[in-house]
């Protein structure tokens, strides 16, 4: 396969083809607009692609749902703002347990905000931005490779669990150019039987998530809560980076991992051996591997463009048994690696540990 | 030997309805199954019930079914229409799920020509919740939201969903029936095969629009209810068809001239 040069959104768009993704319906928003873009010229040129530029975000997310009943590989993608408008259909599709993916590459919030890459929206990625007792599967790629192989097996994953499925990336991952090699997708793994297509001459089909009886809506409750544990069994992921000797942890996800990595190497130079853990699934969030960590390493400074979602899930997993510290710059502000090295240089001593204890 | 003359469409499950007596829906239910059987189209059918009274229709109609969320059936059923354009696709929508909170998914699914049939009941208040205030309700109508009467200082007016559609280039049939008299079910009907044979020869996007008898809400005997339509409804929302374009394109193409 072939090195290219790209971007970040019109990456997610490729890898969406590749990964067999044949219906898109969006609703332009800054910072994702090559997404859309993208997908009208692409699917165009594909056999049965459907691409709809559709009155609103939550529009869009209900032809999803319509399309992946139907059968196809299906996605929406928006910025903040449209997601939250699209947390109704999100909802909608957990119940009914159908496959889509959707993206969502943050901007500052809350309200309009700004067009700027931020990381505002763990919370109701991670902790089910929709109404209702469910959980969404959220991935954070930090590098134009993983907005590719991640939007690829987004897709693998949305219909292996019969879920909705996040990308949770930024603006600013969106809109940087870096080489990418697309991989080989794997085959289309989907039972026939899941598909509505008309009931031919056999027993007709319902899919709904409208259950009356308490005591039904309560199985079903626990029936999907199983399959979210086998989720989290099954498919937490994340990296280390420079922790085999490291005194000290970062954790940072997206561009803040990337922001993160840069600080290391000159944290490094500094003499400063930190390494960096970062969540790749953000849910389910990597709690028992970074309980493990806490058991040698004793501190661990958490990192976000937000004012600080991500480390609560940081402080869930390591439950006091280590010293946990936080940066945040919310509101769009991306910063430096210099930046973030002086902040771990301010905020941690050797002696004392993380001073600012959380 | 005995010939069956009257009997469950194949279409239908064997349940029993929910509705209340007098209700509407289930005579418009009836119908759609009844054209479903007749089109012979079951088995490719998919069908989108509305949040409302007939959010369970799935339980009455033997075709395959999905839900949507309130007012976003047409939505749905753009999706799976444009993944398989060979499937027969309906929603069924009431005036609040149609008029108010879906109103933009119905009404660019229409300016699309989405080559989808939807089946409107109108009956000028909300049933399921208790008989709140419609976007349909009549000036002056008492509502539990609008006690003394719908305002139009408050409230606006009763939105002619028909009218203002038909206005959209995208639309082939749009016709306004009721189900209050055997004469107008029949006419009801022939709108609802119409509608599906137009979707059915690829003609876009058909909509029928039921005026429908809610006695419970509308606190009135049955009877009262089918007159009221009549006598008060009809006069907000005139019956007739609104627009049949292949019917316009004939007329055109013979030179006569279209009213």
């Amino acid at each position: 396969m072939n090195k290219v040069l790209m971007q970040g959104n019109k990456i997610i768009g490729e890898a969406a083809i590749r990964a067999g993704c044949r219906f898109y319906a969006g609703y332009p928003i800054t910072p994702q607009n090559e997404i859309p873009e993208y997908m009208s010229e692409r699917l165009r040129q594909e056999e049965g692609g459907v691409f709809i530029q559709s009155e609103s975000e939550v529009a869009a997310i209900h032809m999803v749902i319509g399309a992946s009943a139907a059968g196809a590989r299906a996605m929406t993608s928006s910025s903040s703002p449209g997601i939250s408008l699209k947390q109704e259909g999100i909802s909608s599709m957990a119940a009914c347990e159908l496959p889509a993916v959707i993206i969502n590459m943050m901007r500052g919030g809350p309200g309009l905000g700004n067009i700027s890459a931020a990381q505002g929206d763990y919370f109701q990625a991670t902790k089910g931005g929709g109404h209702g007792d469910y959980r969404i599967i959220v991935l954070g790629p930090d590098s134009a490779q993983e907005l590719a192989d991640l939007t690829m097996e987004a897709f693998d994953l949305a219909d292996r669990y019969r879920t909705p499925v996040m990308i949770l990336a930024d603006g600013m991952m969106g809109q940087m150019m870096e080489p990418v090699i697309f991989k080989t997708p794997k085959p289309r793994d989907y039972p026939e039987s899941f598909i509505m297509k008309g009931a031919g001459a056999g027993k007709s089909k319902i899919i709904r998530g409208l259950i009356l009886d308490p005591l039904d809506m309560e199985e079903h409750n626990w029936t999907l809560d199983r399959k979210y544990q086998v989720i989290a069994q099954n498919e937490t992921r994340h990296e280390l980076y420079k922790a085999d000797d490291a005194e000290l942890i970062l954790v940072a996800y997206g561009t803040g991992a990337r922001i993160a990595k840069g600080a290391i190497k000159r944290l490094r130079d500094l003499g400063l051996r930190a390494g960096l853990f970062r969540p790749i699934t953000l849910w389910p969030f990597p709690t028992n591997e970074l309980r493990d960590l806490a058991k040698k390493i004793e501190n661990f400074l958490v990192f976000e463009m937000s004012t600080g979602k991500m480390v609560e899930d940081v402080r869930l997993a390591i439950q006091g048994r280590a010293r946990i510290g936080f940066h945040g710059r919310p509101g769009g502000v991306v910063p430096t690696p210099v930046e973030l090295a002086n902040v771990v240089m301010r905020k941690y001593d050797r002696k004392e540990g993380i001073i600012d204890h959380y | 030997m005995m010939k069956k003359v009257f009997g469950r469409p194949r279409s239908m499950k064997k349940n029993i309805f929910h509705y209340c007596a007098g209700c509407g829906h289930s005579i418009a239910h009836r119908l759609i199954a009844e054209v479903i059987d007749e089109l012979d189209i079951r088995g490719i059918t998919i069908g989108i019930p509305p949040a409302g009274c007939a959010v369970l229709a799935y339980n009455y109609f033997d075709v395959d079914m999905i839900e949507a969320q309130h007012g976003r059936g047409p939505a749905t059923a753009t999706g799976i229409k444009r993944v398989l354009p060979d499937r027969i696709v309906f929603s069924y929508q009431g005036d609040g799920d149609l008029a108010a909170i879906g109103i933009a998914e119905s009404f660019h699914a229409a300016n699309r020509g989405e080559n989808i049939t939807v089946v409107f009941i109108n009956n000028a208040v909300y049933g399921m919740t208790g008989g709140q205030m419609a976007p349909t309700s009549m000036l002056g109508q008492k509502t539990t939201t609008s006690p003394v009467g719908r305002d139009i200082v408050l409230d606006g007016y009763p939105i002619q969903v028909s009218e203002i559609f038909s206005l959209l280039p995208g639309t082939a049939y749009i016709e306004r029936c009721t189900v209050n008299s055997p004469a107008s079910i029949l006419k009801t009907r022939k709108a609802i095969r119409k509608a599906f044979q137009y979707q059915i020869d690829g003609l876009g996007f058909s909509l029928v629009e039921i005026l429908s008898p809610c006695p419970t809400n509308w606190k009135m005997t049955p009877i009262e209810s089918c007159r009221w339509i009549d006598e008060v409804m009809s006069k907000s929302f005139p019956l007739g068809v609104l627009k049949d374009l292949p019917a316009a394109e004939q007329k055109q193409k013979r030179g006569e001239q279209t009213p």
